[in-house]
């Protein structure tokens, strides 16, 4: 007994595509063989690919950080960690670092507030932040190099 | 793992911190797939149906619709297949509860799925969990498998000759794929759009085949109202809204997290006795039902926080998120990051809720520097009103209350700002 339909289901090949690249992004080409592999055009798969926040068909950094700054991460202080993130990578929000190891973004609550102000790294949450918290995050990934 | 605070009442949460909701041994032996095996050799699908209707479970999601009703609706429906989908893309600021029980107790959830199945007929479920919570995904995974192996899912449950099977489906990033008809299309692998409406899911849904779509929350409550009965749901909560509530609390108190208590207790209890109070300053506000909800003033605060209270009020519960923000809150400031959440979600499928959501956020955006008119703020109303009335999903049609709550309250703050001072001091102007 299989489901029927969702063998070929396009977001998640999506997903699959996205996370395997280097640059977190999912390029032309994949998206033209995703469109192939799901019997869709590639407009079809195109428009599906540009709803989705999680997707960029932009390269990214390495790292995509994701600050909320939704009602609850805002009132406990969202803005000053987005202040320090900019000022550490020297990029505004929507931007990559040169080295092409970082990426700033906002978005809608990530279902974290009991600990915000909160962010996601790639897969990693990091909640309760503050300044001085987000210095010692950044030097840690920056060491793992 | 998120924090409860001192519950008053468990039904939902009773397992979560209690078990370990990796083992399906520890669910089990807290009565836990007892309902499904009560449904199946006792029951006919038509009588589950009708004691979910007895109990009077409204949907935990935000619309309050009674759960029997829907069920009931889509067990008459003709068509097949049928589907019934658990709702876990909670997206609404400030809501973390169903996150609380994903976490806490998944073989609750799925039980509740399989039951839903039964009564309506449907032999196929999808658990759509919002892509972020990956532990939640990883554990569900974990979970089905137990499930399966146990020989509660799969084909011939329980020697029943009852099949059902259920899919996880990860979601990708939208706010509005948590509405129902949106989440269908996206689980279709399409754009997250919501649908005009009619028709309904109950008639076409999923693949436009009859379709169940329930909260989280309100899944959670399936099990234990089999096994103890309606009756005895019923003797919590109030009349016209049975049952318990998990309310997730933010913002400045001293202690944050989900709390289980009866439908009706008040936003005064919540926060002085759950929550112990504000943390330094005194209490402003509080927004309740997340983003798309109201503000309450201090003389809310002992309102009962149930769907029936809150409605005749022209307020709502929505998913139980409250919001608690004390005296060093800038009310423009707050207004500004509300509306830039609508902006930033609406999908841009009907014009009202594309355009009014940009200009709601520039017309604040404004104020909040200080380069308002004070026309602006009638004008705000005004979008939003038009909004409300002519948006095609609840996304464009919701921030008219926000909006005309808080400026209910605060509007001299409003005025304030259009001539040059932000009174908190949040504000550069
Ligand atoms: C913009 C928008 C977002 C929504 N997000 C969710 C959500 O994240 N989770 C949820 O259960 N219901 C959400 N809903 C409500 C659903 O449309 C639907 O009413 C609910 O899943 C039905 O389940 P219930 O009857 O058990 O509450 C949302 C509605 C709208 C309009
Ligand atoms: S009201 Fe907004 S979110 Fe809803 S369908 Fe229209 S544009 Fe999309
Ligand atoms: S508001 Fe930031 S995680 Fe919910």
């Amino acid at each position: 007994m299989k489901l029927k339909n969702r063998e070929k289901d396009v977001i998640a090949l999506l997903s699959k595509a996205q996370r395997e690249n280097k640059h977190n992004y999912i390029t032309e080409e994949k998206l033209k063989i995703i469109a192939q592999e799901a019997g869709l055009s590639y407009s079809e798969v195109y428009g599906v690919a540009t709803f989705y926040s999680l997707f960029s068909l932009k390269p990214r950094g390495e790292y995509v950080i994701r600050v909320c700054d939704s009602g609850p991460c805002h009132l406990m202080g969202s803005r000053s960690i987005f202040e320090v993130l900019e000022e550490e990578l020297k990029i505004k929000v929507g931007e990559t670092t040169p080295d092409g190891e970082f990426t700033l973004e906002e978005t809608s609550c990530l279902g974290i507030c009991d600990e915000a102000p909160a962010m996601m790294i790639n897969e990693k949450v990091y909640s309760n932040l503050t300044p001085q918290k987000i210095k010692g995050i950044l030097r840690k990934l920056g060491d793992k190099k | 793992m998120i924090k409860e605070l001192k519950s008053p009442m468990r039904i939902v949460l009773d397992n979560c911190g209690k078990i370990n909701p990796e083992s399906i041994r520890e669910y089990i032996a807290q009565g836990g797939y007892k309902a499904i095996g009560k449904v199946l050799r006792e029951m006919k699908p038509e009588e589950v149906v009708s004691e979910i209707k007895a109990s009077g479970l409204q949907g935990r999601g935000g619309a309050a619709f009674p759960t029997g009703l829907k069920w009931e609706f889509t067990a008459k429906a003709e068509d097949t297949p049928k589907y019934i989908i658990c709702n876990a893309d909670e997206g609404e600021p400030g809501t973390f509860k169903d996150r609380a029980i994903l976490e806490g107790d998944p073989h609750k959830i799925i039980e509740g799925v399989i039951i839903a199945g039964y009564s309506v007929g449907a032999h196929y479920g999808y658990i759509y969990i919002r892509g972020e919570y990956l532990f939640s995904i990883n554990l569900f995974r974990k979970a089905i498998k137990q499930a399966e192996e146990r020989g509660f899912l799969g084909e011939n449950i329980l020697g029943s000759g009852f099949d059902f099977q259920i899919e996880i489906h990860q979601g990708a990033g939208s706010y509005v794929c948590g509405e129902e008809t949106a989440l269908m299309d996206s689980l279709e692998g399409k754009r997250g759009n919501p649908r005009f409406k009619p028709p309904f899911p109950p008639s076409s849904g999923l693949w436009e085949k009859p379709t169940v779509i329930n909260n989280v929350e309100t899944l959670a409550n399936i099990a234990p109202i089999i096994l103890k009965g309606a009756d005895w749901f019923r003797n919590f909560g109030t009349k016209k809204c049975p049952g318990t509530k998990v309310y997730a609390i933010s913002g400045h108190i001293k202690e944050v997290g989900v709390v289980e208590a009866p439908l009706g207790i008040t936003l005064r209890e919540i926060i002085t006795e759950y929550a112990q109070g504000m943390r330094e300053g005194k209490f402003k506000m509080a927004q309740v039902g997340g983003t798309a909800g109201a503000i309450l003033g201090e003389d809310m605060l002992d309102v009962p926080l149930d769907y029936t209270s809150l409605k005749e009020k022209g307020l709502v519960l929505g998913s139980g998120a409250i919001l608690a923000m004390d005296e060093t809150t800038c009310c423009v400031d707050m207004l500004k990051c509300f509306l830039n959440f609508f902006e930033r979600e609406s999908c841009g499928k009907c014009i009202p809720c594309r355009i009014g959501t940009e200009k709601l956020l520039e017309l604040t955006t404004a104020i909040s520097r200080g380069e308002g008119k004070e026309d602006d703020i009638n004008l705000m109303l005004l979008t939003a009103e038009v909004m409300q009335k002519t948006s095609l999903c609840a996304l464009g049609q919701s921030p008219i209350l926000p909006i005309s709550t808080i400026l209910k309250y605060f509007r001299e703050e409003f005025i304030e700002h259009i001539k040059g001072r932000c009174p908190t001091g949040v504000c550069k102007i």
